[in-house]
């Protein structure tokens, strides 16, 4: 099992969804059953990584390699491989646990459809497991394409009212970003054909070469991918298709959306853009960095005037993934392990917040904050639930919020303080708006009659947050039990990205910033402080 | 059987078969209801079984037919045509009221005849395949007489089809004016010898072929009946005409323009290189615009079309295999989408319009499902055979230094997957306002369905074995 692991892990999902198309449709629960029980048998498969990953001694490269490279379709040079590191390990925890968690959540949400829907989020599930173990370029993009479909129809089938659109909408907006991602993956593979002679898309031959491609080329090929994952982020000038997707999909979808799809944004750039084209990269961090911090800026703003309570957690994944990308852009050990840490800890407070949510909307069949008001009288346990998700949302020290945007934050002043400055200001106004939505649903009287009969947290819906509270509890309080995979590999990835940047970029001496840390750091310098539309950084 | 028989055999079989379905049939007392598609299976069985044994044989019959194995490969590709075709025509014969004798003796015939093609090594011969496909499909095209849209299409076809072939016989004419042989082997090493002195009439010679050529893999602009002809033959008809005319017209194409014609590379590169380019376009953005299911699939194969031209402009040494690989995964996948339209064809209203598949998987959703695969793998999706045959062409294109070919290829391909999506909409995502009555799918037809979605998933996962036939396959013509 040990050398299968992930194969195991990656397969275990579609083995479900396989089987769940021999059983009638009308058999809905058999149907709910066997889903279930493969979500958590995908979860648990997954478990024996920790201690594995763990016991390992060197953590940084790709571990649990399976295949190699060019064996799948020799002809072109397309692979099976996958492996794991420390960055890629975590976010495949997350997906597994949520996996498990959303079709947990749906077993009362979905009357209608009931056996496509588990197969489709099943077949989503391995697409999304295989866009973070892919080894091999090409494999990411048959994962990465593949997951498209399965998501489509999640919110085009059993979205809310405006479901075709967003359905319409979010595939549009990916399918454009792929077919960029496309063509920039077929220039590689050419590019490294020049250069050596052989026809490859395994990505640590691809990483060596990459870099080596210089001038607009670089700067166009950074753009395709960036472009392509700053769509799925989605970073602020194309975010627009994340709020109506959310609030169409269902709630599971939504889940699984914020959860881990938005991941795949952030994931694409730090083991892709990031490292491929550290070039072109470093000069476009500032522009990168600059996006980041309106975004973190005005997805808060646009987020506090929201009524509708899944549009306003759909605002603030535009917030804080934000910071993610600030950190990413920083491109220093505390940013890039902080981005990597809000990943996986926005994964799990948004997953809570849409799950709580989607609690009341199944309860009451609205969204709409001013419908509620006082429910902290009538189901005392579902709002101490949603009081700690928010707070974990919101970056309550003791919380996994508040470990990933202060390492990022740190990591961001380091490199351009005054950056730093304005992102920070996420950190209130996300405490703003998250607290008087809290305040407005739960406090004060009782205004609508159809809530006082609400009922409280039900056996299957303590079982869905228990585990997200327990998780985020677990990474606010000993944030080093996450670091300590994640930085071997943030590490590794920074030391390729900065001898690739460096040899082309004058680094100007770094800051003499002092060391506040709360994890180890190696002894990496931060790049030069932002060199604003530098045209001095391509020399 | 003397050995030089040995290259005819598959079509040899097939030819017997449609035979003794025309004996059957004359046999067939009315309203008798007779097997006669069986021995079509037995037929296309036995040409299997040929290949195979054929296969790295080299045989060749006569000097003007030759079973390498590029003929094979396509043999093969036409063989499993043929068997989905003759699957899925069982509920358009019963519906329509079709002579079953005529149907699949015709279609046999046919055929035969794209065998042929793909194994003539003599320009004649070739020509001589060329009729017997197109003068049964031109029938089975109007093998509807009381349908008006049924004869219209079949008589376009027709007209336009007799001229493709008078441009091809005259270009036949000039080639062998200019070097004395039909035989594409002793055009090659004549047209080699003349390199160095071009004469305006080799160019008019290579014009016509084109021309020819380009009417029967309705290449843009010679695309015009396509669209018509589709949409009015009867759907299974459609289903084998678009997978199975193509295929043979393509390897007849490439066996001609990659053995005989292979000196003058650079001359007809440039004019494959302009059809290519605008038959991806055009097949794709009027593609968008369609209502009629028919019509679309019809603009979208035209498209395909395109692809196969790229695949074929760029065949060399590295990206060869390409244009085979393309053949068998769009035969597969087209047949499929087809035969999907020819079971909702319920003989009184073909359901063939956009509208009519709106909440479709709520009354047959594994109908809908497989649709949805055929549909997703012509857009080019992973993991469906259509993205690795794409990426397959689209990477030989980059290979032989046609990059402006793969952009335009990728870009269309990016289009078209909006058409393909509008019918997964509809299905899956648009209650239908009256219910399209679906009658019940017949267990030969429904098993030929999920065949070709399981090749799809096949050829999609796994293409290394297909792929490494395809390349030595044609690594047998040039």
């Amino acid at each position: 099992m040990y050398n299968h692991i992930l194969s195991i892990v990656l397969f275990t999902p579609l083995i479900g969804a396989l089987l769940l198309l021999f059983v009638p449709k009308q058999n809905k629960n058999a149907i709910r059953w066997l889903a279930n029980i493969f979500a958590m048998l995908g979860f648990a498969v997954s478990l024996p990584l920790i201690p594995w990953f763990w016991a390992l001694k060197d953590r940084a490269g790709f571990q649990f390699v399976e295949g190699r490279p060019n064996n799948w379709i020799p002809t072109i040079g397309a692979g099976y491989v996958i492996g794991i590191d420390g960055i890629s390990f975590l976010l495949i925890m997350l997906t597994t646990l949520l996996g498990a968690i959303s079709i947990l959540s749906s077993w009362e949400a979905i009357q209608d459809r009931v056996k496509e829907y588990y197969v489709w989020f099943l077949v989503l599930q391995t697409g999304m497991l295989g866009v973070f173990m892919a080894n091999d370029m090409f494999l990411f993009f048959v994962f990465w394409e593949a997951m498209l479909v399965p998501m489509y129809l999640l919110i085009g089938i059993w979205g809310g009212p405006r479901k075709l659109y967003a359905a319409i909408k979010f595939f549009l907006y990916t399918l454009f970003g792929s077919v960029l991602m496309l063509l920039g993956i077929l220039f590689l593979y050419f590019h490294h054909h020049t250069l050596t002679g052989v026809y490859t898309f395994y990505l640590p031959d691809l990483y060596a070469t990459a870099p080596k491609i210089g001038g607009h080329a670089a700067i166009w090929l950074f753009f395709a991918f960036f472009l392509g994952f700053a769509i799925k982020v989605p970073m602020f000038p194309f975010h627009t298709w994340l709020p109506d997707a959310h609030v169409e999909a269902p709630t599971a979808g939504s889940v699984i959306l914020a959860g881990v799809m938005l991941k795949m944004g952030t994931y694409g750039l730090v083991r892709f853009a990031f490292p491929l084209f550290p070039e072109a990269a470093a000069y476009f961090a500032p522009a990168l960095a600059l996006l980041a911090v309106i975004g973190i800026i005005y997805g808060a703003l646009v987020a506090m005037v929201q009524p509708d309570m899944k549009k306003l957690v759909a605002y603030s994944s535009v917030s804080h993934l934000g910071f993610v990308v600030l950190g990413i852009a920083a491109m220093n050990t505390q940013g890039v392990s902080g981005a990597v840490y809000q990943m996986l800890s926005h994964g799990i407070s948004t997953g809570g917040l849409f799950l709580i949510v989607g609690m009341l909307s199944d309860r009451r069949h609205t969204r709409l904050i001013a419908e509620y008001g006082g429910l902290k009288k009538i189901a005392p346990h579902l709002v101490a639930a949603f009081l700690l998700v928010t707070l974990a949302s919101i970056g309550l020290p003791g919380l996994n919020g508040f470990v990933g945007e202060f390492l990022i934050l740190l990591g961001a002043f380091r490199w351009e303080p005054r950056l730093a400055a304005f992102a920070a200001t996420g950190m209130i106004l996300s405490a703003t708006y998250m607290l008087w939505m809290f305040q407005r649903v739960n406090y004060g009287p009782v205004t609508n009659d159809k809530n006082t009969t609400l009922a409280d947290l039900q056996p299957r819906e303590w079982a869905v947050i228990v585990p997200i509270i327990a998780v985020a509890i677990l990474m606010g309080v000993v944030p080093n039990l996450f670091l300590r995979p994640i930085e071997p590999a943030v590490d590794r990835m920074l030391n390729h990205f900065h001898q690739g940047a460096s040899t082309r970029v004058q680094l100007e001496p770094p800051a003499a910033a002092s060391r506040i840390t709360i994890a180890p750091t190696t002894g990496l310098e931060p790049p030069a402080p932002a060199t604003w539309f530098a045209s001095e950084v391509r020399r | 059987m003397t050995p030089s028989l040995n290259a005819i055999v598959p079509m040899a079989c097939v030819t017997a078969a449609g035979i003794a379905a025309m004996v059957a049939e004359s046999f067939r007392d009315p309203g008798e209801r007779m097997p006669i598609a069986g021995l079509g299976v037995v037929g296309l069985l036995g040409a299997a079984f040929a290949t195979v044994l054929l296969w790295n044989h080299n045989a060749s019959s006569f000097g003007v037919v030759a079973a390498d194995n590029f003929a094979l490969f396509v043999t093969g590709t036409l063989v499993v045509v043929a068997l989905l075709s003759l699957a899925i025509s069982g509920p358009t014969v019963d519906r329509q009221h079709l002579p079953g004798g005529e149907y699949y003796a015709l279609m046999l015939f046919a055929t035969a005849g794209m065998m042929l093609m793909a194994a003539a090594t003599d320009l004649l011969v070739i020509f001589l395949a060329l009729e017997v496909m197109s003068l049964a499909v031109y029938v089975l095209t109007g093998i509807r007489r009381d349908s008006l849209a049924s004869t219209e299409a079949a008589f376009k076809y027709f007209l336009l089809g007799a001229f493709s072939s008078a441009f091809f016989l005259y270009g036949i004419a000039f080639t062998y004016g200019l070097t004395g042989s039909t035989r594409l082997d002793r055009i090659s090493t004549l047209i080699a010898a003349q390199a160095t002195a071009p004469t305006p009439m080799r160019y008019v010679a290579l014009g016509l072929l084109i021309v020819g050529f380009a009417f029967k893999v309705s290449a843009v602009p010679f695309h015009m009946w396509t669209p018509d002809a589709y949409e009015g033959a009867p759907p299974a008809v459609t289903g084998f005409m678009s997978t199975g005319v193509k295929a043979a017209a393509f390897a007849a194409f490439a066996r001609v323009f990659l053995s005989a014609f292979e000196p003058l590379r650079g001359t007809w590169g440039d004019v494959i290189w302009i059809l290519a380019a605008a038959t991806m376009i055009l097949g794709t953005v009027a593609g968008v615009t369609q209502s009629s299911v028919k019509r679309m699939l019809a603009y979208s194969s035209i498209g395909h079309g395109g692809y196969l031209l790229v695949a074929l402009v760029s065949a060399n040494n590295v990206g060869k295999g390409a244009i085979l690989f393309y053949l068998l995964t769009y035969a597969v996948t087209n047949i499929g989408a087809f035969g999907v339209i020819a079971l909702l064809d319920t003989g009184d209203r073909p359901n063939d319009q956009v509208k009519d598949y709106a909440g479709l998987w709520h009354d047959r959703p594994a109908l809908a499902a497989l649709m949805t695969i055929f549909l997703l793998s012509l857009g080019g999706f992973p993991p469906m055979a259509g993205f690795i045959a794409k990426w397959y062409v689209f990477n030989a294109a980059v290979r032989a230094g046609y990059t402006g070919l793969a952009i335009i290829g990728v870009l269309t391909s990016v289009v078209s997957v909006f058409f393909y999506l509008r019918i997964v909409v509809m299905m899956y995502m648009t209650p239908a306002e009256t219910p399209v009555p679906v009658p019940p799918v017949p267990r030969f037809a429904a098993a030929a369905l999920v065949v070709s979605a399981l090749l799809i998933f096949y050829l999609g996962v796994l293409p290394t074995r297909v792929l490494d036939w395809a390349a030595a396959s044609i690594s047998t013509i040039f």
